[in-house]
């Protein structure tokens, strides 16, 4: 028997007896969260807007964006950053299994039962966007060894500027780019820079080796992104990734508004 | 539902040298086809059955029906443990539960019908294909189709990601194949509530435990 064969299900299925439900638009989801099944439970009534089963399950934040571009440095700053406040874990899509595993335990940022790494079958935008099943696997293996998780982030493997995760896999998304990447991109924009919940640009402390014009991206970010947040960061400066746990907190506190921290 | 992410044993024969080009791939589906064909197609179709001819559907003279969601949950069970018997490898049994797990997910919010509450959260897929097409009202030829036909769709695309193979020519060994797909779903849909087929084939449970040692592989089987 695999180890996860006797995990609760709690992704959507919750919500057959209200599937209307789950037809509701980006925005109407992104106001109105998702609510899995209660932790332990299978079957639990979908409870979307009652305000009840707000904690049931921990909040999901994507991370996506280019190969180099610095998710998993993210994610294992984040990790540091949140780790004392929060009960976390991750998800990664490497192209192969372990690479960014490995990375994270390496920088002892989090315990080998904490970290979950799935194959993507050549496909890493597919995994988090299209068919999201091996990663609600993994969501749902790790919700159920740590059944007290606030805090899960779910890190793509590096694919290109229109890959965005699907908001049935998580609730919010970061999309990180880097100033070596050149300071186009931004302007070139695609779903992944427009469209994400937060746009990181990252390696600031590079830009003048590689003459990137910070002021450019940042124009054009806000450009082509309306209200939503862009957040300028060196990790060689700011280790801490201050700015974007500030963000990550902020989500919290709108999303699961009775997760305290630690 | 996930099968994107699982190769059917074609990632681990293009490691070691037997899938090459699209003619050994064809050889490879083919074999396929008519190994892990007959199994999943013979369990898919009983499984459709045992939901189909045990519920409301159900108007022959005498029928109970709490006796037959009785004998429903029962058969799904069996059926279950079939499929486990039938598959001696750990790598390939976890594969075939996360891919039924995939479609559990998918089947209970797109066809709720009681017959899933039946299954555990990740059942065996062929089961989770039998049920699937029983509350979505296709009978177990159809099942057993979907079946026979998703054991050779899955390596035929994950050889065409790793080899770079034309597209087209993997369409065309694919269709090529159709008439053996319809064999062999004929076969194991004739009788769904009699004996099980029992062929097996080590090399591909070999290739499954081989593969799931691996550190450099891009897809879960």
């Amino acid at each position: 028997m695999p180890p996860d064969h006797n995990l609760n299900d709690s992704s959507g299925d919750a919500a057959v007896p209200h599937a209307h439900a789950q037809l509701a638009t980006n925005e109407v989801r992104r106001a109105v969260p998702r609510f899995g099944a209660p932790k332990g439970g299978s079957d639990a009534l979908y409870l979307a807007g009652s305000g009840e089963g707000e904690n049931r399950r921990p909040l999901r934040i994507g991370i996506g964006g280019p190969v180099g571009s610095g998710k998993t440095a993210l994610v294992a700053a984040l990790c540091k950053t949140l780790g004392a406040e929060y009960d976390l874990a991750v998800v990664t899509n490497d192209i192969y299994t372990t690479e960014d595993a490995d990375f994270l335990r390496r920088n002892a940022v989090l315990p080998d039962d904490r970290i979950e790494a799935v194959q993507t079958g050549c496909c890493p935008h597919t995994a988090i966007r299209d068919d999201i099943s091996a990663n609600l696997d993994a969501v749902e293996l790790l919700e159920s060894r740590h059944p007290g998780l606030d805090l899960l982030f779910v890190e793509s493997g590096g694919d290109n500027l229109t890959a965005t995760f699907s908001y049935g896999l998580v609730d919010a998304q970061v999309f990180v780019l880097d100033v070596a990447g050149g300071d186009k991109v931004p302007r070139k924009g695609g779903p992944g820079v427009t469209s994400a919940d937060l746009l990181v640009i990252n390696k600031t402390d590079l830009a003048s080796l590689v003459g990137a014009d910070l002021g450019v991206m940042e124009r054009d970010s806000a450009a082509v992104r309306g209200d939503r947040p862009t957040i300028l960061l060196s990790l060689r400066e700011d280790p801490s990734a201050a700015a974007v746990a500030a963000w990550v907190r902020d989500r919290l506190a709108q999303l699961r508004p009775s997760v305290v921290a630690m | 539902m996930g099968g994107h992410a699982h190769s059917g044993g074609v990632e681990q024969a293009i490691c070691v040298g037997v899938v090459t080009d699209a003619a050994t791939l064809a050889d490879f589906l083919e074999r396929r086809l008519q190994t892990a064909g007959p199994i999943a197609a013979a369990l898919a179709a009983a499984a459709c059955h045992a939901v189909a001819g045990n519920t409301v559907g159900n108007s022959e003279p005498g029928y109970d029906p709490a006796d037959g969601a009785a004998a429903m949950a029962d058969r799904l069970g069996d059926l279950d443990t079939e499929a486990e018997a039938r598959t001696p490898s750990p790598a390939l049994r976890t594969a075939s539960r996360s891919l039924g797990r995939g479609l559990t997910r998918l089947g209970k919010r797109a066809w709720p019908h009681p017959a899933w509450a039946d299954l555990s959260a990740a059942p065996h897929h062929p089961i989770a294909i039998g049920v699937a097409a029983a509350a979505s009202g296709v009978k177990p030829i159809g099942a057993a189709h979907v079946a026979a036909y998703l054991t050779i769709s899955g390596p035929a695309t994950a050889a065409q990601r790793l080899l770079s193979l034309d597209p087209l020519t993997v369409a065309m060994i694919t269709a090529q194949l159709s008439a053996r797909v319809d064999a062999v779903a004929a076969r194991a849909a004739a009788d769904p509530s009699g004996p099980l087929s029992a062929v097996s084939d080590p090399w591909f449970d070999l290739l499954a435990e081989t593969h799931a040692s691996r550190g450099d592989r891009l897809f879960a089987s």
